[in-house]
């Protein structure tokens, strides 16, 4: 055979650069991504970064308003509060715990739920059963809810609360992956994989996985979304992390006294919240959407 | 001439359940006897419902036969539903292309899977011979790299037809293999079809409806009606004289 290239790499993309490209022209999604990314890297790095420390005390500067004020100070950019600690170095630090703790817990989630859903996925006859009306039982029970209760048990405190969270959000996740792997081994290309002598555990990888992994992530997202969320409302609760933690709900909650004289302790946590969550969201929602448009092509 | 496959009464029920501790068993298959020599195509028609894929998932592998053997070279496969060796001597090609194919692997790679899972040939010697086998069915070696998405639904069943061929299958079975292609493509592919049957031996099993693909492509003719043979013989002569109702109604005559 001649050789010569008849087609141009262009049009030669894998799935997955494919959806990168339809990613990048949902300009929201894309500007939430790099909202993420920023904030994920404020997550890694706050503690050499952020400009004083978090139990810092000036007695000189108390309950100073954010920088921009008539009254503030160039030195503490965001104010300070009663304390007379360092606003944005508390919420800087405030980003390692709720947000990098939710990406773990996340992240913990994920492992364990593929693996159980799998597990769910590829079992048959009464432990299908079973193991499915189990999580249908949990699955009634709201996060947050379920969250409180394991709380409940193993006492309050940021591990803990970790650790609650990633059970709250396990049956859901399970839930999903579950129907993901059921739905894809129901596809003809599996039996046909089959047919080519592949094991159970080569359909799984080669088979399953290449075509679920993309909403395993969406599905990542939304789990994210909901632990930042049960993070911030069970530190808000005073049931999570404890003063002077620098979680972001712990500061809300620790500043709600001083709403009326120094709106900024309150309102800057809260921001951060919304962005948090509102960029994870967008992430995801763009994700699924662009997952959605590729099938449909 | 001993024939290549040989199916001795095969039989495959299904169970459906009729009320709480009631079973029902639905035949699907009953008492299906052929042969099939080297180089040469059997056509099964029949109405739908008649079990014509459920025979095409019998032979491939796919499925488990309640009773009854299939001989391959005159070596029992398949033993009242005990399948011995993996299925690379039997391969199938499914209805829709678009749907058999993994849309998350390149073409290669699957083609390699299928290699590597199956013979014991080193990764250059896989390479080589996925090149071959891409080029016999009329496609480029650059093509190794492509995703299924990338390709037309003609193209799409060349790649069914190279993934069936690498493993030097005997028998290939076409379970309405030809009828998603438009006429044109149609034609190519059961030109291409024929000229691999001259060039190397091959024998298919065609399942289809098409009764002028039937005409043309197949020396026998194997006739389902509700999971039983109703007729069996040379195709000319089928369609000459059709005996039974069944077939008659089929072939309109």
């Amino acid at each position: 055979m001649a050789k010569f290239s008849l087609f141009s790499e262009e049009s030669n993309r894998s799935p997955l650069s494919r959806l990168w490209r339809k990613f990048k022209s949902n300009h929201p999604a894309l500007v939430a991504l790099w909202v993420f990314i920023a904030l994920t890297l404020l997550a890694m790095t706050a503690p050499f970064i952020a400009p004083y420390g978090i139990n810092q005390q000036h007695s000189d500067a108390l309950l100073l308003p954010p920088s921009w004020h008539d009254l503030g100070d160039v030195r503490f950019i965001l104010g300070t509060d009663d304390l007379g600690r360092d606003v944005l170095s508390r919420l800087m630090n405030g980003a390692t715990f709720t947000f990098g703790l939710s990406i773990i817990a996340a992240l913990i989630t994920t492992l364990v739920g593929v693996f159980l859903g799998t597990l769910a996925g590829v079992s048959h006859g009464f432990r299908s059963s079973a193991l499915n009306h189990l999580l249908d039982i949990t699955l009634s029970i709201p996060s947050l809810l379920l969250a409180i209760i394991i709380i409940a048990i193993l006492g309050p405190g940021l591990l803990n609360t970790v650790w609650a969270i990633i059970f709250a959000l396990l049956p859901q996740y399970v839930h999903s992956i579950r129907n993901l792997v059921v739905d894809e081994l129901n596809k003809d290309y599996i039996s046909a994989f089959r047919l080519d002598g592949a094991s159970q555990w080569q359909l799984l990888t080669r088979g399953v996985l290449p075509n679920i992994y993309e909403h395993i992530v969406v599905i990542f997202t939304m789990a994210l979304s909901t632990a930042i969320l049960d993070i911030a409302a069970l530190g808000f609760l005073k049931l999570g992390a404890q003063p002077p933690t620098t979680e972001w709900g712990a500061i809300l909650a620790e500043n709600l006294g001083l709403i009326y004289l120094a709106p900024w302790t309150v309102g800057l946590p809260g921001v951060l919240l919304f962005i948090a969550v509102l960029s994870t969201n967008l992430v995801g929602d763009g994700l699924r959407q662009v997952l959605k448009e590729r099938k449909a092509d | 001439m001993q024939p290549v496959l040989k199916v001795q009464a095969l039989s495959k029920s299904f169970q459906s359940r009729a009320g709480i501790f009631k079973r029902k068993h639905i035949a699907v298959l009953r008492d299906i006897s052929f042969a099939v020599g080297p180089g040469e195509t059997l056509a099964v028609i029949g109405e739908t419902g008649s079990g014509k894929s459920t025979l095409a998932k019998l032979l491939a592998g796919a499925d488990a036969a309640d009773c009854g053997q299939i001989l391959l070279d005159g070596k029992t496969i398949e033993d009242n539903g005990v399948r011995k060796n993996q299925c690379r001597h039997i391969r199938m090609i499914f209805q829709d292309p678009t749907r058999s194919l993994n849309p998350g692997l390149t073409i290669g790679d699957m083609l390699d899977d299928c290699l590597k899972y199956n013979t014991d040939l080193t990764s250059s010697q896989r390479d080589k011979k996925i090149k071959l086998t891409l080029s016999r069915v009329g496609l480029l070696g650059e093509h190794y790299q492509y995703y299924p998405h990338m390709f037309s639904g003609g193209q799409l069943q060349r790649v069914a037809l190279a993934r069936a061929l690498i493993l030097d299958p005997k028998v290939v079975v076409l379970d309405e293999a030809l009828s998603s292609l438009d006429p044109s493509v149609r034609a190519q592919t059961v030109n291409l079809l024929l000229k691999l049957q001259k060039d190397s031996g091959l024998s298919f099993i065609l399942i289809t409806h098409h009764l002028s693909l039937v005409k043309h492509m197949s020396d026998q003719l194997l006739v389902l009606s509700r999971g039983k043979i109703v007729e069996y013989g040379n195709t000319a002569a089928i369609f000459a004289k059709p005996q039974s109702k069944v077939t008659q109604r089929l072939l309109n005559v």
